[in-house]
């Protein structure tokens, strides 16, 4: 470990003794070694080789947390204060790599098995067949084209969410009224939102808005018709996650250096004028911060898609992962699930990948 | 007269200055009647959701929406998941089980946002202050590991989790989903954090350090009380997003451990027109949060925007 160019400069004496030194690498490797010699202990027992266990793999795990705890404290044992400085950044480091890095490799191993959760036979490997059924399956790439139309429609919500945002840093009473009203669709639960509006509002027979509708004379169908309910996911979603942009931005819009505009006022800009060559290109870098990262949410999308369409009306509004959810909930089907959900992993870190290096060559600045 | 005529000039009624000053009112009124536009539009439905919960099935039918107006409050929706004048000091079930998914949701979320900011507030630290080595990862490498982690899709994660928790014996339990929970909002935590020690400057850890403290207790003395205000909006935004998480507590939990959003959207299939009480268990599941945003809407409001604004 190398800490040469440490912005907080500490000046220290260590002097650990060779006994010291023992003690805290035998601590990591004594707890290392009961992790794993429990661990094949209790693979033995799952595969009968022996006949003593434990029911699950709990212990494992307690042993596990025991030799993290270990490798922590060892930290300082045998550096002293250079692995003072480590346990900062060590607790949350092996936090991420044991719940993502983990759970990543055995996902990598189901995704090539024929695992379904409702047949006795355990996993299979089945080589390529998963990969060959996803190709064939019109239903994965039909969610794919959805994902694509529903992160087009972040664009109108960054419009919407700027426009706001204009309106909320402009000279108006009752800023701060305004502004909690405006964050409240933030709070709601997608769940909750998608019967408030959903299944209750859009309703089609009782809801107030369908009521609205006939009264002047037209039929209300929401999510019959493919297009329209697909239209209507992406205006609940917007509805909740639009206030996420439009603070980002208003933060941007406040941080604005005033004379720039008060210079621009001077020399006759109109407010159009001065919001084109002016606020916008200023608030570009902000703009794009918020972008992303509602692209980055966006591509979770499922909790108001499960509750309102469950994907219908055939599959028009279903985002890849509602439609793992499904195959996972009416299938059990885990193995090609699993598979599916890599594949969406891959397609999304190259999509993002390229979304920042465009991004970023087109603003000359790393974002 | 000629005096008149300067009174008119100093209050500017002159032809030009009445041409600005409708185009004044114009801009207000359009920015005013923009923003109750959009005010109807976020209200209407949490208002809609309320003021259901108190109809009875021939006010929903008939659309009536103001109260004592066009229908009269009754607490028939509330009934149903026990909460209501009449029923509160009685023995009653759905309470009971309205009370069991409430109180998961409360342990669950705060656990999580108390663990995220706990471990996500120590790394971002370490990683403002001092340049470490892991391996061939540097700090501008470790930050992007942790913030990376935003991109992952809770689908990916899903599947195995629910057989790495089925064989740990933690499936449908609250650890389980905590320990998720501060994975997913970890990122979000580190990104806050990272802001916020960014902003704090390091002569202030120096003189503690000359002092006599070491670098934990300069931490915790000089720089924690300083950020804590960050940690609070990060602490509140986690606590959000925990609050509504419904992803992996519908595949994860079944009877024990399920919170709020799997109780609500477990019930919305199966009431049909029986709106009061999903009006009524709607209400109760965003309450909570609807009162977090009006109280400590300072707070969420810095949380989002730290990081936005370099």
């Amino acid at each position: 470990m190398n800490t040469v160019g440490d912005l907080l400069h500490t000046v220290t004496a260590d002097n650990i003794s060779d006994g010291r030194k023992r003690l805290g690498k035998s601590m990591v490797w004594g707890s290392a070694l009961l992790c794993v010699s429990l661990a094949v202990f209790q693979a033995a027992y799952q595969a009968e080789r022996i006949s003593i266990g434990f029911e699950t793999w709990r212990p494992i795990l307690y042993a596990y947390m025991l030799w993290a705890t270990a490798l922590c404290f060892a930290q300082v044992i045998v550096n002293g204060e250079k692995g003072k400085r480590t346990l900062f950044v060590l607790p949350a480091a092996l936090f991420v790599i044991s719940l993502v890095v983990f759970p990543l490799l055995f996902a990598l191993y189901i995704s090539f098995t024929d695992w379904n959760l409702a047949s006795p036979n355990g996993p299979q490997p089945n080589g390529w067949d998963n990969l060959v059924q996803m190709w064939n399956d019109s239903f994965y790439w039909n969610a794919l084209k959805n994902m694509v139309y529903y992160v087009l429609a972040v664009g109108v919500e960054y419009v919407i969410a700027f426009g706001l945002a204009l309106l909320l840093n402009a000279q108006i009473r009752a800023r701060k009224f305004f502004r909690v009203v405006f964050l409240l669709p933030l709070m709601l639960s997608p769940v909750a939102v998608s019967w408030m509006i959903g299944k209750s509002m859009f309703e089609v027979r009782f809801g107030p808005v369908s009521r609205l509708i006939r009264e002047f004379g037209g039929e209300p169908t929401f999510f019959g018709n493919p297009e329209i309910a697909r239209f209507m996911i992406m205006a609940m979603d917007a509805w909740t996650f639009i206030p996420f942009m439009m603070i980002m931005l208003l933060a941007g819009l406040q941080a604005l250096p005033r004379e720039v505009l008060e210079a621009s006022k001077v020399d006759g800009a109109s407010g159009w004028q001065s919001f084109r060559e002016i606020v916008f290109p200023l608030m570009l870098p902000v703009s794009v911060t918020a972008v992303v990262i509602r692209i980055i949410f966006k591509l979770k999308l499922a909790d108001v898609i499960i509750n309102v369409t469950s994907g219908g009306p055939g599959g028009a509004t279903d985002s890849v992962t509602s439609f793992i959810f499904r195959e996972y909930r009416d299938r059990s089907n885990v193995g090609y699930g699993t598979l599916l959900a890599m594949v969406y992993l891959v397609i999304i870190v190259i999509f993002v990948t390229l979304l920042l290096k465009l991004v970023s060559r087109w603003m000359e600045r790393p974002a | 007269m000629d005096g008149a005529a300067r009174m008119t000039a100093i209050f500017k009624e002159h032809e030009a200055d009445l041409r600005v000053n409708t185009k004044w009112w114009a801009s207000r009124i359009a920015i005013y009647t923009a923003l109750f536009i959009w005010m109807v539009v976020c209200l209407f439905p949490i208002l809609w959701t309320i003021t259901t919960s108190f109809k009875l099935a021939p006010d929903v039918m008939k659309g009536n929406l103001i109260p004592w107006w066009d229908f009269t409050p009754r607490w028939k929706g509330w009934e149903s998941i026990g909460l209501s004048p009449r029923l509160i000091g009685e023995v009653s079930t759905v309470r009971e089980e309205f009370l069991k998914r409430f109180w998961n949701s409360t342990i669950i979320s705060i656990s999580a946002a108390l663990l995220a900011v706990l471990l996500g507030s120590l790394a971002a630290y370490g990683l403002s202050r001092f340049s470490y080595r892991f391996g061939f990862m540097k700090n501008s490498d470790i930050s992007f590991f942790f913030l990376s982690q935003m991109i992952l899709p809770p689908v990916v994660l899903a599947l195995p989790f629910l057989i790495l928790y089925k064989s740990l014996g933690l499936l449908d339990s609250r650890i389980g989903l905590i320990l998720l929970y501060t994975l997913m909002v970890l990122p979000i935590v580190i990104w806050i954090m990272r802001d916020q020690f960014q902003g704090i400057p390091i002569e202030l850890e120096e003189a503690a350090l000359v002092d006599g403290l070491g670098i934990w207790g300069a931490f915790t003395q000089i720089v924690l009380p300083i950020a804590l205000p960050g940690m609070v909006a990060a602490f509140i935004l986690s606590l959000v997003l925990c609050w509504n998480e419904y992803f992996f507590a519908a595949l994860l939990t079944s009877s024990n451990a399920s919170t709020l959003p799997v109780m609500v959207a477990s019930q919305t299939g199966s009431q049909g027109i029986n709106w009061w009480s999903m009006a009524a268990l709607s209400s109760a599941a965003i309450l909570p949060l609807v009162i977090v945003a009006i109280f400590l809407e300072k707070y969420i409001i810095k949380g989002m925007a730290a990081g936005a604004v370099k």
